[in-house]
């Protein structure tokens, strides 16, 4: 594990996302790591490890955490969130995370392209006349294939 | 009672047969489902990056439903807690309820807060009388030996899901397959998480998760994995070869939704379940009902 710099903390973070809802508990981690031994990510990968973004996050490391690749390796399955004795929100946090990640630029292609169809096509799997022809065949009601309400939504 | 059939975006793309399925098996059970075309994304792909758009998605499909005087039925697990949570915010902070009907005032829609959502297992279990399923079931299944992977947002966040099953311990699925006369199989890792949410992210990582369940699967002696959930589809049975060429294993085994396995015990046919468009093959596996 590399070195962390404490002069880049912000002081001010962790008491930032404690404000906001997946960070109210963050502090009452005591380090127990239930979250790592429940992560199925943390099984087949080591470098997801969430004790480690939220030991970064109250050590107030904004940039390593929010710029890094692992907060999108959270598969927001919730085994660590039910799980933990601390009662921490932690997929919640990790939601909280790549929020603020977003808003920083920090965004993965795959994540972006899927929020991209959204806004345009109100759906991540646009519905054209062959799907239509597929589902009519299959015995399924046709679908729209346009959705203009989707851009008065964002 | 009716219910709005939410389909979400990848069940009418991609899962032809488990909407098929599931609509048989409403019918044969007595449950309505009405379509809804205006439906959009339930915003669970927009929850990372835009937690507050994901909301206004979320909002929009229950005021729709709202609007008719309907609760919502959904078949996709991701879709089922993206909108149970929305649903439970929007009820219990008054703040994200105006924030979000200040954005749905622009499609003339207003959401008060009162439409429940469930998925459509829990449908089964909670408003159709198990008597009910017993007696519309005339195939013998009894030697189907299936294992069942709940998945994760079918159950969690359980502080959404009004305890309807217990998160450490869940049953649900095996209780409706039990019902239907299968063969359940248990095996260790039924809990895990199918990797499918760091796909879009980091392919081999989420294949490499899919991997671990395949092959205790395989070491279980299940003949099919019993699957709630569209996006689990899409890493158990839409890439399983993937993962089989990737991590060198050959599984071959055959993954159904629980709506095609509880029609093919009401006694539908192949290809009325749409058997025939599951990506490993169905059709040794059911050979022994067919021919």
């Amino acid at each position: 594990m590399e070195r962390i710099d404490l002069d880049a903390a912000d002081p001010g973070f962790a008491e930032a996302l404690a404000s906001q809802p997946g960070g109210e508990r963050i502090a009452a981690c005591f380090m127990c790591r239930t979250c790592v031994a429940s992560c199925p990510i943390s099984a087949v990968d080591r470098r997801f490890h969430p004790l480690r973004i939220i030991r970064l996050a109250l050590y107030g490391l904004k940039q390593e955490v929010l710029a890094s690749d692992f907060i999108w390796l959270c598969s927001s399955c919730y085994a660590c969130q039910e799980r933990c004795p601390q009662g921490v929100k932690i997929s919640d946090f990790m939601t909280l995370l790549k929020n603020l990640a977003v808003k920083e630029g920090h965004v993965p292609r795959g994540i972006r392209a899927q929020l991209d169809l959204i806004r345009e096509h109100g759906r991540i799997y646009p519905i054209d006349d062959f799907d239509n022809k597929k589902r009519n065949k299959a015995g399924l009601p046709s679908l729209p294939t346009s959705c203009d309400v989707v851009a008065k939504l964002a | 009672m009716n219910y709005a059939l939410f389909l979400g975006c990848t069940i009418p793309a991609r899962s032809r047969n488990y909407e098929m399925s599931a609509r048989r098996v409403a019918e044969k059970v007595g449950l309505s489902l009405v379509d809804v075309e205006e439906f959009v994304c339930c915003g669970f792909p927009a929850k990372n990056s835009d937690r507050e758009f994901s909301e206004t998605l979320g909002g929009y499909n229950l005021a729709l439903a709202q609007q008719r005087g309907m609760d919502i039925c959904v078949l996709c697990s991701s879709c089922a807690s993206a909108l149970t949570e929305t649903a439970h915010r929007l009820s219990s902070d008054p703040r994200a309820r105006d924030r979000v009907n200040g954005r749905i005032a622009a499609a003339g829609l207003r959401y008060d807060g009162d439409v429940r959502v469930r998925h459509f297992a829990r449908l089964l279990l909670e408003d159709v009388a198990p008597e009910t399923i017993t007696s519309r079931c005339e195939r013998d299944l009894t030697d189907l030996r299936v294992a069942v992977h709940y998945g994760c947002h079918y159950l969690k966040p359980s502080e959404i899901y009004d305890g309807f099953d217990d998160v450490e311990a869940p049953d649900s699925v095996e209780a409706l397959l039990r019902l239907a006369g299968v063969d359940v199989v248990d095996y260790p890792s039924k809990k895990m998480c199918c990797g499918g949410p760091v796909l879009p992210v980091d392919e081999k990582l989420a294949l490499a998760v899919a991997h671990e369940k395949l092959t205790q699967l395989r070491d279980a002696g299940a003949e099919a994995l019993c699957l709630v959930c569209p996006f689990c589809s899409v890493m158990y049975d839409g890439n399983q070869k993937g993962i089989e060429s990737e991590f060198d294993e050959s599984y071959g085994l055959p993954v159904l939704y629980l709506t095609q396995i509880l029609g093919l015990a009401m006694g539908f046919g192949r290809k009325e379940l749409g058997l025939n468009m599951n990506v490993v093959k169905t059709k040794k596996l059911l050979a022994r009902y067919f021919e």
